[in-house]
């Protein structure tokens, strides 16, 4: 395992820590791995569950190495279809979640990027309302406004569509805030050489202020992502349709309260698909992420 | 023919502040206008103003004959350098000189060609891949110098480009600057607050107070002939030695014209001697304190009230404490009056 001389040298922050000692370094390694196996073996054992039967999982205790029937039950929650929720497949879930979660994270990355550039770059009239405006949208969540935005929505004939599972969401005052923030961080200098250079509003946005948010870009769609994906509330409410939930709507649905009724297997099986695409989205995007959130390139 | 004339310009700020209040200058082709004064007296505002980078209040800018008051930066067909560079973090050193060209929709292989030509005048070809956090100061400087180089324009403005270099760097770029700008033969203007800067760079020299125009003339017309104390004060180094008319014996006042408030002199211009040989028509003054700097040394003396510096060639015997002897050559005096004009 990890010997002390293969640690990377100490930075002037890490003599603060009890990393210097070899005791100490057993220690951290000792608390990190523990909270490693709290955090994994749950996971760990619904993976172990989805590839048992139903029979096996009803009747306790459940082994603690996978089983055999790992194909039939992702087969059947995938192509089959589950019977509690109207013989929807775990596919069609896993597409709603998908289509749900990138409109919101990209919907808010456009829409806030675009606010801060206007509140940033540009003056004009009630400017400073309008950001204060855009700053007090973050007291009031969807919690708060859900029943005049249900009945927007009814009104609109959007319930049971991709809009109106996304366009609520949308309105992002943290995401505006953010990009405000580095926006000021661009020196006037290099809007007036871009000037100078015959860049107009638009192709200063495209040529430089774009490319110099991609890390934070990055950054906020792994948080806006994982955000719509874990969406429950919302989605609740404005899918009626079995067809047209989202993943994390259909496994609340899928489980009934007399366990008989419950395909426990299946269950597992969706848990386990639901929680791929946001590790997918992290670990593809984890140097991203982290340059965005300790690096301003400038 | 670019030549840049300014009528009358003036510029308030929204804040009230007024920054340049009334300036005339007339730039004629290929020559480079060096504006110096002290911080916060308009340099940078009078330059974004030519540049179009900020409206102008009243007043006319034209280049090559032309008022360009409602026209904007890119259509004036000017190059500026700033002084933090401003290059786009983002772009290699090619982009970010083609950048410009390419906005304006210059076919790919011109620009390849002008572009690589640029670097090679500026030795920046072996750069043009790296990124401009991947440069030193010095070369961070000559890629923002190619960028506006490489554009071909009409007219080239400085905002004190020098600044942020070591000063060993600086006397090697502004040697480079004036060549090129010779070579290149484009009208230039150029702001800094360094007045060796200033000197060394202009043809002409605009020198700057509190939003007014000073003093225009050559470098050395300056030096020789200030119009005000305050340019007397402010070009030279070290400054001009300005005494109150009050605090001079009468044999040197007897020689002032009528109304002169105050005597200034060069350091280089007041030649002393030991005290003993005190005469009618000396100022007695008494070391303070000795400066050696090598190939001079500069002396600071104190006349009654008023604190003056001399310059002597070389190495010095002179101590602190010492009493000399001042005398100044007639034709060396310059004369102000009460308002710091120049008299005759
Ligand atoms: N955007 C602005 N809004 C209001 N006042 C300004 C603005 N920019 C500059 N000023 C003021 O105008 C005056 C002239 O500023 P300017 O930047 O032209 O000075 P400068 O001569 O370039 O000085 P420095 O040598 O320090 O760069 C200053 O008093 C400054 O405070
Ligand atoms: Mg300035």
């Amino acid at each position: 395992m990890a010997e002390p001389s293969m640690l990377p040298p100490a930075s002037g922050h890490d003599k603060l820590m009890i990393g210097q000692s070899a005791a100490g370094i057993y220690l951290a390694h000792a608390v990190l791995i523990l909270g490693v196996v709290i955090v994994a073996f749950p996971i760990y054992y619904t993976f172990v569950a989805s590839t048992h039967t139903l029979q096996t999982i009803l009747r306790p205790p459940l082994p603690l190495v996978p089983g055999s029937e790992a194909v039939a039950n992702y087969s059947e929650a995938l192509f089959g279809g589950i019977g509690r929720i109207g013989g929807v497949g775990v596919g069609t879930l896993l597409f709603n979640s998908t289509v749900t979660a990138l409109g919101i994270a990209l919907g808010k990355i456009v829409i806030s990027i675009l606010s801060a550039y206007a509140i940033v770059f540009y003056r004009f009239p009630l400017r400073m309302t309008f950001f204060w405006l855009i700053f007090i949208t973050l007291m009031l969540p969807v919690e708060v406004r859900i029943l005049p935005t249900y009945k927007v929505m009814v009104d609109l004939g959007l319930i049971d569509t991709y809009a109106g599972l996304i366009v609520p969401l949308i309105a992002s005052a943290t995401a505006t805030l953010l990009f405000r923030q580095f926006f000021l961080t661009i020196p006037g200098e290099l809007v007036e050489a871009a000037r100078v250079d015959g860049a107009g509003p638009w192709k200063f946005f495209k040529d430089i202020l774009l490319p110099l948010s991609r890390t934070n870009i990055a950054a906020l769609f792994v948080i806006l992502f994982i955000y719509g994906w874990t969406q429950y509330l919302w989605p609740l409410l404005v899918t009626n349709r079995n067809d047209m939930n989202t993943i994390v709507i259909a496994l609340r649905k899928m489980i009934s309260f007399a366990d008989a009724d419950t395909e426990w297997h299946l269950v597992m099986v969706t848990a386990i698909l639901a929680i791929l695409p946001p590790i997918l989205v992290v670990v593809l995007m984890q140097r991203w992420f982290v340059r965005g959130l300790i690096e301003t390139e400038k | 023919m670019a030549t840049v004339d300014l009528k009358d310009v003036r510029k308030t700020y929204p804040s009230g502040v007024e920054a340049v209040k009334g300036v005339s200058i007339a730039i004629h082709d290929k020559a480079l206008c060096v504006l110096v004064g002290p911080s916060g007296c308009g340099k940078s505002t009078l330059l974004r103003m030519i540049a179009g980078l900020e409206a102008i209040t009243d007043g006319a800018i034209a280049i090559e004959g032309k008022v360009v008051n409602a026209i904007g930066p890119a259509e004036r067909d000017i190059a500026m350098v700033f002084q933090n560079y401003a290059l786009y973090p983002h772009m290699s050193v090619y982009d970010n000189m083609a950048y410009g060209l390419r906005n304006r929709g210059t076919p790919r292989d011109e620009i390849d060609r002008r572009v690589r030509a640029t670097a090679k005048t500026l030795e920046l070809d072996h750069l043009l891949k790296r990124q401009p956090r991947e440069l030193s100061g010095g070369q961070r400087q000559r890629v923002a110098m190619g960028r506006a180089i490489v554009r071909n324009p009409k007219v080239f403005l400085f905002d004190e480009p020098l600044s942020n270099l070591d000063a060993k760097l600086r006397g090697q770029m502004r040697v480079e600057i004036k060549n090129l700008q010779r070579a290149l033969g484009v009208t230039s203007v150029y702001v800094t607050h360094d007045q060796l800067e200033a000197m060394t760079l202009a043809d002409v020299l605009v020198v700057m107070n509190a939003g007014v125009v000073e003093q225009i003339g050559a470098p050395l017309d300056v030096y020789e002939r200030p119009e005000t104390t305050f340019v007397a004060s402010f070009i030279g180094a070290p400054p001009m030695n300005l005494l109150p008319v009050a605090a001079l014996p009468s044999s040197i006042t007897s020689a002032a014209p009528a109304g002169a408030a105050t005597l200034g002199f060069r350091p280089e211009d007041g030649t002393f001697s030991d005290h003993s040989e005190q005469s009618q028509l000396s100022l007695a003054a008494e070391v303070e304190g000795v400066e050696p700097v090598g190939a001079e040394s500069f002396l600071y003396c104190r006349h009654a009230d008023n604190r003056l510096i001399l310059r002597a060639s070389g190495r010095t015997t002179v101590e602190p404490g010492a009493r000399l002897a001042v005398t100044i050559a007639p034709e060396k005096m310059h004369w102000f009056d009460g308002e710091g004009k120049r008299l005759s």
